[in-house]
């Protein structure tokens, strides 16, 4: 039981621990906040090609992190984020930008969910409009409808109650004439 | 019949989609260097640190630009095949070693084989960044005049070799002053 415990307690430890351990690694490498904001943002939309899904800024590759000293050397020469983003894309292609540019190629991709919702919403409308109609239909009644609803409700009210099966059902023959 | 036929219709376009998507492999970006010409380098070579080779020297013939490092594991894959490759002298292979210690790639050298007329250092790995090199191995297909006509993404085959390479190579070493070849028309590369 005094085994259990240790491991517990070890574990326990481990766990307090470990934040500590990768609040470490977040440490800026350069001293200047301004320029590390910068370089973050820029990283931020660039595509790491060797893990893909992460960005630059996110991933510990080699090649993000080289990258990332790219970046900030190209920012501390004083270059804007869209030279350096063209610099990249010039080397890796599009598939470096994190948010692919709007163009020809990639207008289904920033358009097709807008197309999926107005084709859902247009759908969902011819539906429920069908589904008024029908209701619409069982709810209104003519004016020679309540005339005979009337009769009939008349008709039943001194009736007996064991009959009421019988009138039920030449109420309903009634109905569909 | 058309509440059946609509979703069905649906479902089948999604699954073609998805299908085709079997076959796509997302590590191979498209490079943005094809058909467009090599960045310029010039750089110390691996054997003899005194002397350096530059791109333009390059120019008037057709030659392969093959990326690799002594880290790099897909590489030893690769070494026997590009060994082969070289001694038939189709075509001159040119080593890029990519961050690499100059030792330990001596070492690889003469462990695995080395195919190359002359090796290439980039130990910072900025020749690598401006060819777009983000997986080593990768090979370059450069033509007479400087451009880049193709880029094999890992580590090279015996198919890749026999349906796209060779073929490509043969095509470009052919091709009369101004007449412009791309990978295009070899059926292998495309």
């Amino acid at each position: 039981m005094s085994s259990l415990k240790k491991v517990l307690l070890l574990l326990m430890l481990v766990l307090l621990i470990s934040p500590l351990a990768i609040a470490k690694e977040a440490v800026p490498m350069a001293m200047d906040p301004v320029l590390e904001k910068q370089v973050n943002e820029i990283s931020s939309e660039l595509r790491c090609l060797v893990c893909q899904n992460q960005t630059i800024a996110d991933s510990h590759a080699e090649l993000a992190i080289d990258l990332k000293n790219q970046v900030r050397n190209m920012v501390k020469s004083g270059q804007t984020q869209d030279e350096i983003v063209d610099y990249m894309v010039q080397r890796y292609g599009d598939f470096v930008r994190y948010r692919p540019a709007f163009k020809a190629t990639t207008m289904m991709l920033w358009l097709g969910p807008f197309l999926l919702l107005l084709i859902g919403l247009t759908v969902l409308v011819i539906n429920l409009r069908k589904r008024t109609a029908v209701v619409k239909d069982d709810g209104d009644l003519s004016l020679e409808e309540s005339e005979r609803l009337k009769t009939l409700l008349e008709s039943e009210s001194g009736q007996q109650a064991s009959s009421q099966n019988a009138s039920q059902q030449k109420n309903n023959g009634e109905d569909k004439l | 019949m058309l509440r059946y036929v609509v979703p069905l219709l649906v479902f089948l376009g999604v699954a073609a989609f998805l299908l085709k998507g079997l076959e796509l492999n997302p590590h191979e970006v498209p490079s943005p260097f094809i058909n467009k010409p090599a960045p310029a380098f010039t750089l110390q070579k691996l054997q003899s640190p005194e002397s350096h080779m530059s791109t333009k020297d390059m120019l008037g013939q057709v030659w392969l630009l093959n990326v690799w490092a002594s880290w790099c594991v897909a590489c030893r894959s690769e070494a026997p095949l590009m060994d082969q490759f070289a001694r038939a002298k189709i075509v001159p292979i040119y080593g890029l070693n990519y961050k690499d210690a100059p030792s330990d790639a001596k070492r690889w050298l003469q462990q695995f084989g080395d195919p190359y007329i002359a090796n290439l250092v980039d130990y910072e790995g900025n020749v690598g960044i401006d060819y777009g090199v983000y997986g080593v191995p990768e090979t370059f297909v450069i033509d007479k005049q400087g451009v880049i006509r193709h880029k094999v993404i890992g580590p090279i085959t015996p198919s890749i070799l026999d349906t796209c390479v060779v073929p490509l190579v043969k095509k470009l070493q052919q091709a009369a002053p101004g007449q412009i070849v791309t990978r295009d028309s070899v059926e292998g590369c495309v």
